[in-house]
């Protein structure tokens, strides 16, 4: 053995966050021999969490995985669903917490990069990107430089590589004051008989590595992501990277022009971990090793060491594999593209990595025990106790005007356009629906098909009942989906929670997979991707548990598709779902109980599964059938806020007529499963009678026309003082 | 009509300019690499594409006015080839000479995509033609730097010659401060060179060119070349 020996200390280990025995269990696979310092660092970064998933692989594992139009579920870079005449939709949502509150901007940005990489490595086009955040108080010194630094990177990296963002989330809470959530999805387009692994098969294949060069940017970004925060984090910095999106897009023309042809082996980026993770997933899925010359990899400052370039999360790169003797068509177009093309090395069968540097081995590692055996914990964990149900006179009610207009202009209801207005949604010139709605339309280029997208979580909910707030997240996602017209296909989930070593917190995790499961069996939309982003914890404080859910669903002619705002005057207003009285409502942990009244408690919502389905199907009927002309589903703010909303997007007013006078928690309350439509006023009995046939419960409750949100009856509010709170929200926030 | 589309690296709406100009005027446009040293022969249009060329780094524009292709672009635009530049290429546009001004990054320092109201300022021209003298138009932006920005001079000229193509405006036609989503010097959106044959401008029309995506106002545009260069 001629491998460097530099003895590894008790600090060493230490400061590569491996516990003593996770250090014991290197020395099993290493047959007693001490790993020198490079060796250790890749056992560190392959073992962390961000890259083993050791504390939630044994619940991910329950997760529901399949169906007949799954064509890969989680494992490889992203997800592939079948969506129909020959093509597939791959996608997947990624966290980039950690990084961006110590680096807003780049953090964010790089986020939106990695992402984008994980879909084009599979050989689709991106065509929509979603991203979902979460920020601290309002009144927090630093949540505002934090969202003007996050907006501005997703917008920078996304708006640069010519790839729609269109929609997502925001929302603020002081849970995050020190963890803010970036949570970044992308969705691409491929033919079915063109996506492309990373399994590293065929010894003797040649190794090639393009994009950008490696520097010491982002070393040990994966063990720092799996790690807590503490005042010393923002020293941290060195260890963000830093995203070049002009490079990403030329990465992305370039190795879709190379997919073209039939050159491609295996193909994977570069992310978390950079080569040491791309090295090992590809050769362990492939069973095959590989000798790797460091010496060739393109480096951007010349005194780079062994540790440092297998450690280094250099942004834009990419691991290929070749079919030998291709290497000349792969490399004329990455010179075309002007990007570094470097043969690095090539398969081996012995299983193992052997790197070389200066003419002597660096480093000889067994590749299965580390990238598949690596550690899994039955982490222990308790459950979150359940809280009672709020009662309907819990609080007392106010002048539901002035709550419509609190509620409509709060941090959390406001019109998200300052956001939006920043990310380019148009580039590829097939939005259908851009946002603001309930989710994004994107047309099927070149066709009258379209994919809807939407991410959704309610942390609140999650917080009081994780089970309960698992199934909800998926719940309101695919209820967003069908409120398009869209058949719900498949969810990618981005789990974000604090330490998993604290049980409760353990408990929050283990609660929310379970919901999540069971929603996604009933609802007929597998996982097919996903991430864990653990430790998002700073002094001991976690954040709220956020389960985001991003999903797709397929819409197959356009003519049938939905928007939210009303459409003309005098139709028919009905809400389908949900209790059958005006009088009561659920209040537990809504925003109605929070913002007007300041009382975080109680139950979330429960979601009836079954109920949901039927609902939800029958709605998309009514759309597909044409029968509807406004469609908007009812979540946070309850009815009255969806009212006002489909009212704002259409610039027509409503007036709710239900008979008895409804109640505050009738109003405000956030029951699920329920759905507003309008249709004429001439077929609104037909539509009423087959919901009611369906065992659905469905009634009038108001119609459209006039200026303002009104109750027969009672008082009223012009559309244009909630559009000023609506509109007017953010921008102010941001300005002040 | 025969027409191309200059591709840098890059250009990111370069696809959706082709998809346009294919859909409207039934007539495929070349794709032409940036290093290429010719244009196709016998051009009636090229097409200079919205993006992010060279990242944008250094200033927007100023090294794709570098690339190779550009000195055969100047010299067909001499030629009276007519050029249309979008966003970055208009950028490019001003970069390389072919137009006056420069494109400031915008005056509240942020990206901004949204649909504007623009008055159509020109309408004898090939690329306006089909548009009424002042009438009312909504095209999306989606740009960090359209803040244009000349001398007074050559802005007074631009006046006089009638070169200002596009004012962004209100519904009501009035170039108002509200109106201008970027700061831009006396409204303007779009200016032609002095034989109406270069047009460049922030605006995108070829992204409401499709009632699919929300409206047709980017559609008289390219009847109007097709028109003239049938």
């Amino acid at each position: 053995m001629t491998l460097p020996n530099e003895s590894i200390t008790k600090a060493d280990i230490t400061a590569h966050s491996l516990t003593e025995e996770e250090y014991q269990r290197v020395l099993d696979i290493l047959d007693g021999r001490e790993p020198n310092l490079i060796e250790l660092g890749i056992f560190s970064v392959m073992w962390s969490e961000h890259c083993s998933y050791k504390s939630s692989k044994k619940w991910l594992k329950t997760l529901p995985t399949e169906a007949p139009w799954v064509i890969c579920g989680p494992g490889e870079n992203a997800g592939v669903v079948d969506i129909g005449e020959g093509l597939a939709a791959i996608f997947k949502m990624e966290s980039h917490n950690h990084p961006s509150f110590i680096e807003p901007f780049q953090g964010a940005a790089t986020g939106v990069g990695g992402i984008l990489r994980d879909v084009f490595t599979m050989g689709a086009r991106p065509v929509a990107n979603m991203n979902a955040l979460r920020f601290g108080a309002i009144d927090h010194p630093k949540t505002k430089h934090l969202v003007a630094g996050v907006v501005s990177g997703v917008g920078s990296y996304g708006n640069c590589v010519g790839v729609p963002t269109v929609g997502g989330e925001v929302n603020f809470d002081p849970a995050y004051n020190g963890n803010i959530l970036v949570n970044a999805m992308t969705v691409g387009l491929a033919q079915q008989d063109r996506i492309f692994y990373s399994a590293a098969s065929g010894p003797g294949n040649p190794v090639i590595y393009v994009g950008s060069k490696t520097g010491k940017d982002g070393i040990h970004g994966a063990t720092m992501a799996s790690a807590e925060f503490d005042e010393d984090s923002e020293e941290k910095r060195p260890t963000v990277q830093v995203g070049d999106p002009f490079t990403e897009k030329l990465l992305i023309e370039a190795c879709l022009e190379l997919m073209a042809t039939d050159t491609i082996v295996a193909i994977q980026d570069m992310g978390a971990a950079g080569l040491t993770c791309s090295t090992f997933e590809m050769c362990s899925k492939g069973g095959t090793g590989i000798e790797m010359n460091l010496d060739a990899v393109p480096i951007r400052e010349a005194d780079m060491t062994a540790y440092e370039i297998m450690l280094s999360e250099s942004q834009e790169r990419m691991l290929m594999v070749l079919e030998p003797g291709k290497e000349h068509i792969a490399q004329a177009i990455f010179e075309k593209w002007e990007l570094d093309f470097a043969v690095v090395g090539h398969l081996t069968d012995s299983g193992r990595m052997v790197l070389t540097k200066g003419g002597r081995e660096v480093a000889d590692l067994p590749i299965d025990p580390l990238a598949e055996a690596s550690p899994e914990y039955d982490r222990p964990w308790v459950e979150t106790p359940k809280a009672d149900a709020v009662a309907s006179d819990a609080v007392e009610h106010g002048d539901w005007a002035e709550t419509l207009k609190t509620l409509i202009g709060a941090p959390d209801l406001a019109s998200r356009r300052w956001v939006w207005e920043q990310y380019d949604h148009m580039v590829m010139g097939d939005t259908v629906q851009r946002p603001g709605g309930d989710a994004a339309v994107v047309r099927i280029h070149d066709s009258e098909r379209g994919l809807a997208v939407t991410t959704d979580c309610t942390p609140r909910y999650v917080k009081a009942d994780p089970f309960e707030g698992g199934k909800q997240a998926v719940a309101e996602a695919w209820r967003n989906l069908t409120a398009t017209g869209a058949r719900p296909l498949a969810v990618t989930d981005n789990l974000n929670f604090g330490n998993p070593e604290k049980p409760p917190i353990m408990g929050q995790l283990v609660g929310a997979i379970k919901g999540i499961g069971e929603a996604c069996s009933a609802l007929d939309a597998p996982v097919v991707s996903g991430n864990v982003s653990l430790y998002n914890e700073t002094d001991g404080e976690p954040i709220l548990p956020t389960p985001t859910i991003g999903a797709i669903g397929v819409i197959d002619n356009l003519d049938q598709t939905m928007t939210v705002g009303f459409k003309a005057e005098g139709e028919a207003v009905l809400l389908i779902g949900g209790t059958d009285t005006v009088s009561d409502g659920w209040l537990g942990q809504s925003l109605y109980l929070r913002d007007i009244h300041g009382v975080v408690e109680g139950a979330p919502p429960t979601v009836d599964l079954a109920q949901e389905r039927v609902t939800g199907d029958a709605v998309r009927g009514l759309i597909t059938a044409g029968a509807v002309t406004a469609c908007h589903d009812v979540s946070d703010g309850g009815v009255a806020i969806a009212l006002a909303e489909m009212a704002l997007s259409g610039d027509i007013g409503v007036t709710i007529d239900t008979g008895e006078a409804p109640s505050a928690p009738w109003l405000f309350g956030e029951d699920q499963g329920r759905y507003i439509i309008t249709c004429t006023a001439e077929t609104s009995g037909d539509i009423l009678g087959a919901m009611q046939d369906a065992g659905l419960t469905a009634r009038l409750i108001g119609m459209t026309g006039g200026d303002q949100v009104a109750i027969a009856g009672d008082a009223s509010v012009a559309l244009k003082t909630l559009r000023d709170l609506h509109e007017g929200w953010f921008p102010s926030y941001m300005a002040a | 009509m025969k027409s191309a589309v200059i591709v840098f690296p890059g250009s990111n709406c370069d696809r959706d300019i082709a998809v346009t100009l294919t859909k409207v005027t039934g007539h495929k446009p070349e794709m032409v690499w940036h290093r290429d040293a010719t244009l196709p022969d016998d051009l009636d249009l090229v097409a200079v594409p919205g993006g992010f060329s060279y990242g944008d780094y250094l200033r927007s524009g100023a090294m794709a006015a570098n690339s190779p292709i550009i000195s055969d672009l100047k010299k067909r635009a001499d030629e009276g080839v007519f050029v249309l530049g979008i966003c970055n290429g208009f950028q490019i546009l001003t970069e390389c000479g072919l137009l006056p001004g420069a494109l400031l990054r915008n005056r509240d320092l942020k990206y901004v995509c949204r649909d504007v109201t623009l008055s159509v300022e020109q309408t004898d021209s090939v690329f306006t033609g089909k548009y009424k003298q002042g009438e009312v138009v909504r095209i999306p932006v989606g740009h960090h730097d359209g803040n244009y920005l000349a001398d007074d001079d050559t802005l007074q000229q631009l006046e006089d010659d009638g070169r200002v193509a596009f004012r962004y405006c209100n519904d009501n036609g009035a170039a108002s401060d509200e109106a201008n989503p970027n700061g831009s010097a006396r409204n303007i959106a779009g200016v032609f060179n002095e034989k109406r044959t270069v047009l460049g401008m922030m605006p995108h029309p070829e992204r409401l060119a499709d009632t699919r995506l929300g409206g047709c106002d980017g559609i008289p545009m390219f009847e109007s070349l097709l028109d003239r260069l049938s």
